[in-house]
């Protein structure tokens, strides 16, 4: 473990320093959205008050700095995921807008009727519906990887399901409501050999561990800036540049253009091709920021950190009546769902939060996965670095009452 | 330990929770509604059998859900019965009341229902309570369709 400061960490975020319900915060909802340190915060006010105005188009100082600003997060967020070149990097508002895009530009030109788009089963709703709707447009069929009984996926299947007539293989890298972290390169490699495209919602891992596009093999992932510290409504897609320029283009309007008549029109090549309209210039410098803060600490650091955490927390839960953890043992990432006999998710989370604790308790955007594994939802404590196993004893000390007032 | 804790999870919504009363489903001649909660998964199989006098005959429920939605069913169940549209109706129209409201003194004729009155100190949780309620008010439109066999309003 490397020398890191965790309490001066830890001060560099002033909203969990504060009491809920009478209780300090113990905010362990960080898969659902993460907090923001000041540097994030101060990013967002320096740019509000000193360098405002619209990119790539004013011939002003404020318009150069902002663009300066817009650009230069680009560039950051390329180095962060190993990208290439920073024109890999598409500014989304989400993971889910990300992925909406390559469903919808990618997918029309490239999915035909009879193709196969291939996911797992424990996809987040962001990684399945956007290819439904893809499916019912083009009259493509949907397969899906299973989820084995130990929450991994079942990969002695791969072989029959990832066939010739597969043109995507969307899959997650880390569970939202299991844990189980995926071999993202194994998965890329196999798609590869028969010759489709990969997609990795990177939701879950973006901040957490180190995500390199190029290790992984990936053509495509997605990532929201929320959960890794930057302002919501920031996040990325990164593609393969030679499969952006070859998709057609998504929103039309200012910026994605190159010249306009009152028929047609021509358009530039990826990333701008993608960005029509007046970005959400703010929140990409927030993401940069984000970025710099969170190499600061290490990416590999905070993953052993929220290693330590889950290993803790798997082990003081093991020790509480009626509580089964879902998911695999090893190979997890920072979260862990589970089901507690004498409460249902939501009576649990209710009493978690009068303790201010705040935990996420229902379904996790994860309904097809719950009916699969017959449960009603899961209740779902996930970590950051700013953490500590002081607060998982306090969860688990609150989750111990939880389970004698409910008995 | 926190009193609004308290006041939400009595003693009688656990019980009602863990044993639900008129569980399960009537087999004839009853008006079949579903419900659910698709934000939290809560689900409700309601089935309404009406008297030809128009009361209330027989009330059961299939379901699964946090304690509150359970607790809910259950209570309502066995105060539905051999009630008339009119007084049904004015029973839900008090529950939502005092699950939403600050109501000073809760209508004695919701009995036990009135335990429920500590969900308005949680709005997450008032679509939990008034679930079943929901159902039984569909049960109620659809009354002069005759038995149904099995519907989804979603």
């Amino acid at each position: 473990m490397t020398s890191i400061d965790w309490a001066k960490v830890r001060a560099d975020f002033p909203i969990l320093a504060q009491q809920v319900n009478g209780k300090p915060l113990l905010y362990l909802d960080n898969a659902a959205s993460s907090q923001k340190p000041r540097a994030v915060i101060s990013a967002l006010v320096n740019y509000y008050e000193r360098d405002n105005a619209n990119v790539h188009r004013g011939l002003h100082e404020l318009s150069s700095r902002a663009t300066d600003a817009y650009e230069g997060a680009r560039v950051k967020v390329a180095k962060y995921l190993g990208a290439a070149s920073a024109e890999e990097i598409v500014f989304t508002r989400g993971t889910t807008e990300a992925i909406n895009l390559v469903a919808q530009t990618w997918g029309a030109r490239f999915v035909r009727e009879g193709d196969v788009i291939l996911l797992t089963e424990m996809e987040h709703h962001s990684n399945l519906v956007p290819w439904q709707m893809l499916a019912e447009r083009t009259g493509a069929r949907l397969r899906f990887v299973p989820v084995a009984e130990d929450g991994t996926l079942a990969l002695e299947r791969l072989g029959d399901l990832l066939t010739a007539e597969v043109k995507m293989f969307a899959f997650t890298h880390i569970s939202n409501s299991l844990g189980t972290i995926n071999p993202v390169a194994e998965l890329c490699r196999a798609a590869r050999a028969v010759g489709a495209v990969t997609l990795v919602d990177a939701a879950q891992s973006i901040g957490h561990l180190p995500v390199d596009v190029r290790e992984m093999g990936c053509d495509f992932l997605a990532f929201s800036g929320h959960k890794m510290c930057a302002p919501t409504g920031s996040g990325a897609l990164y593609g393969r540049a030679e499969l952006l320029d070859a998709m057609p283009p998504w929103h039309g309007g200012g910026e994605m253009i190159v010249t306009v008549s009152y028929e047609r029109s021509t358009y530039k090549k990826a990333p701008a091709r993608f960005e029509a309209g007046t970005p959400n210039i703010a929140g990409a410098v927030g993401l940069g920021a984000a970025v710099d803060y969170i190499e600061g600490i290490g990416r590999a650091t905070i993953f052993e950190h929220d290693l330590a955490l889950t290993r803790h927390a798997l082990a003081r839960l093991g020790e509480l009546p009626g509580v089964r953890v879902q998911g695999p043992r090893d190979r997890r990432g920072g979260l862990v769902g589970f089901t507690m006999d004498a409460a249902h998710p939501h009576d649990l989370t209710t009493f978690a939060d009068q303790h201010g604790l705040a935990l996420r308790g229902g379904h996790h955007c994860n309904m097809p996965l719950m009916k699969k594994l017959r449960l009603p939802g899961t209740t779902r404590a996930s970590f950051y670095f700013y953490n500590t196993k002081v607060e998982v004893d306090r969860m688990a000390d609150i989750l111990a009452e939880a389970v004698r007032f409910f008995a | 330990m926190s009193t609004e804790l308290d006041e939400l999870y009595q003693s009688v919504i656990l019980d009602h929770s863990k044993r639900p009363r008129n569980f399960g489903e009537i087999a004839d001649g009853a008006v079949h509604v579903h419900g659910d909660n698709p934000s939290c998964g809560d689900e409700i199989d309601l089935s309404v059998k009406f008297g030809a006098d128009g009361l209330v005959e027989d009330v059961k429920f299939k379901g699964m859900g946090c304690a509150i939605s359970q607790a809910s069913a259950s209570l309502m169940t066995m105060k539905l019965k051999g009630k008339s549209e009119a007084d049904a109706r004015e029973m839900l129209r008090a529950f939502h009341d005092i699950v939403t409201v600050e109501v000073a003194e809760p209508p004695r004729m919701l009995g036990d229902l009135r335990l429920l009155a500590g969900v308005k100190k949680f709005p997450q949780r008032v679509k939990c309570a008034m679930l079943a309620w929901r159902a039984f008010e569909q049960a109620l439109e659809r009354k002069g369709d005759g038995p149904t066999v099995s519907t989804e309003p979603h």
